[in-house]
């Protein structure tokens, strides 16, 4: 057997907190390799965010379940932040978008080749990802291997366990630090294989079978964001953008701004964070929840956002309901009508 | 020994565990760190963090409405 950099092989595994990569870098530990993991930050995991902000959220055990794969497989995870160096992808993907605005091919690519690197710095010797071939139909195809390896700059030092038997074999296999006779053919889109490996190894407990790790799958979380780019006339985002467009209801009734309306009080106490730096309406004269004004808007633009956030609070069938609207600094006092349900358009719900 | 205070509220999870974790690279072994959130998630997620990186959680729960959690650096 041929030495890898130490006495003993290190390898580094993308960590998702889903089952696959849970297996991938549970079957390599398992042959006396050491295993860290890493877990990227791109800012549209659905992981976290929404547990703390929404009431039906809060009694959901609020555990990030890269953390918890971590812990269970017994090793080190590293989270690491991406966000700015993840828009390129997101904004302009080499290989486009999938059925939502799902990056997927090169969110792969760019993950392996952040794995490449933290590798290189942190003198590890290749890296291990739960892929499985012909899992997802952007990302996880046989004809699309070969693009990560190549644009990641990972080649064969990336190997994927649960389907590295239907792979030529990668440098780890080659050298002899991993028996490639314990890896795996998995392939297709069948959980079966990946639950049955699971039963055998003892795992009981695991997240979701696999996916719905990222908002850009959702089709109305994408929706969001389409128009929030068509509002500003071109691509681009900020932290606070991508974070808002999870949170309250998206209402467009003109093309140049939007009201965020806060779905409950979890919602109106997040939003209350933000308040400084929207032009916001807190309804005074009913229960109801804050709305956000995103956009340059006139004193007309603040009355028919007034009497459409009017709808969402408790005085929707009363003749007037007061606000205290926020305009640039500004307070003053706003008592409307509360638009009729028929007047609400439904093409203004984002 | 120092003892460091993280101002990590209004973030969402995992932003209070990566400020935590880029927070402990710059200390040494035996630093404490203290780490106040508004993330009801960081209760959890920051003494798991601590858990498998190797190092101790001397105090982690809420006042008022916030989530603080002190660890000290360990040695790995």
């Amino acid at each position: 057997m041929s030495e890898p950099n130490q006495c003993q092989a290190r390898a580094v595994a993308l960590i998702s907190g889903g089952l696959d990569s849970m297996l991938a870098a549970r079957v390599i530990s398992d042959q006396g390799i050491h295993v860290e993991g890493l877990n990227f930050f791109t800012g549209f995991c659905v992981e976290g965010h929404t547990h703390a902000i929404r009431n039906r959220d809060r009694k959901r055990a609020k555990r990030n379940n890269a953390l918890w794969v971590a812990e269970q497989l017994g090793i080190k995870l590293h989270i690491i932040d991406v966000i700015e160096e993840y828009k390129e992808v997101v904004i302009n993907p080499k290989h486009g978008y999938g059925a939502n605005m799902n990056p997927c091919l090169d969110c792969k690519s760019f993950m392996v080749r952040k794995a490449r690197e933290w590798m290189t710095a942190h003198d590890f010797d290749f890296i291990i990802t739960g892929e499985v071939v012909g899992q997802r139909p952007m990302s996880q195809r046989r004809s699309t291997f070969p693009v990560v390896q190549r644009e990641s700059g990972a080649g064969d030092l990336l190997l994927r366990p649960l389907c590295a038997k239907r792979q030529p074999p990668t440098l780890p296999e080659r050298q002899g630090w991993v028996d490639r006779e314990a890896l795996f053919d998995f392939n297709g889109r069948s959980r079966r294989p990946q639950i049955a490996l699971a039963a055998t190894l003892g795992i009981e407990e695991y997240a979701q079978p696999a996916g719905g790790c990222c908002f850009l799958t959702d089709s109305a979380y994408s929706r969001k964001l389409r128009d929030l780019w068509q509002s500003r006339g071109d691509k681009h985002y900020e932290l606070d953008d991508i974070m808002l467009l999870k949170v309250g209801r998206h209402i467009r009734p003109r093309p140049h701004f939007k009201l965020i309306i806060a779905r409950d009080s979890g919602e109106t106490h997040y939003l209350q964070g933000y308040r400084r730096r929207f032009n916001h309406l807190t309804m005074t004269s009913h229960s109801g929840p804050l709305t956000l004004l995103e956009g340059e808007v006139t004193a007309a633009d603040v009355e028919l956002a007034a009497r459409i956030a009017a709808r969402f609070g408790q005085g929707r069938d009363a003749e007037r309901v007061v606000f205290d609207a926020v305009v640039d600094g500004l307070t003053s006092g706003l008592s409307v009508q509360p638009l009729a349900p028929e007047n609400v358009q439904p093409e203004w719900y984002l | 020994m120092s003892h460091q205070v993280l101002d990590a509220r209004n973030l969402l999870c995992p932003l209070p565990v990566i400020r935590a974790q880029d927070r402990v690279k710059q200390l040494q072994p035996g630093d404490v760190l203290e780490v106040r959130c508004t993330d009801p998630g960081a209760l959890n997620d920051i003494p798991a963090w601590c858990r498998i990186n190797g190092h101790d959680v001397l105090q982690a729960g809420e006042q008022a409405e916030e989530v603080v959690v002190t660890l000290r650096v360990g040695e790995s």
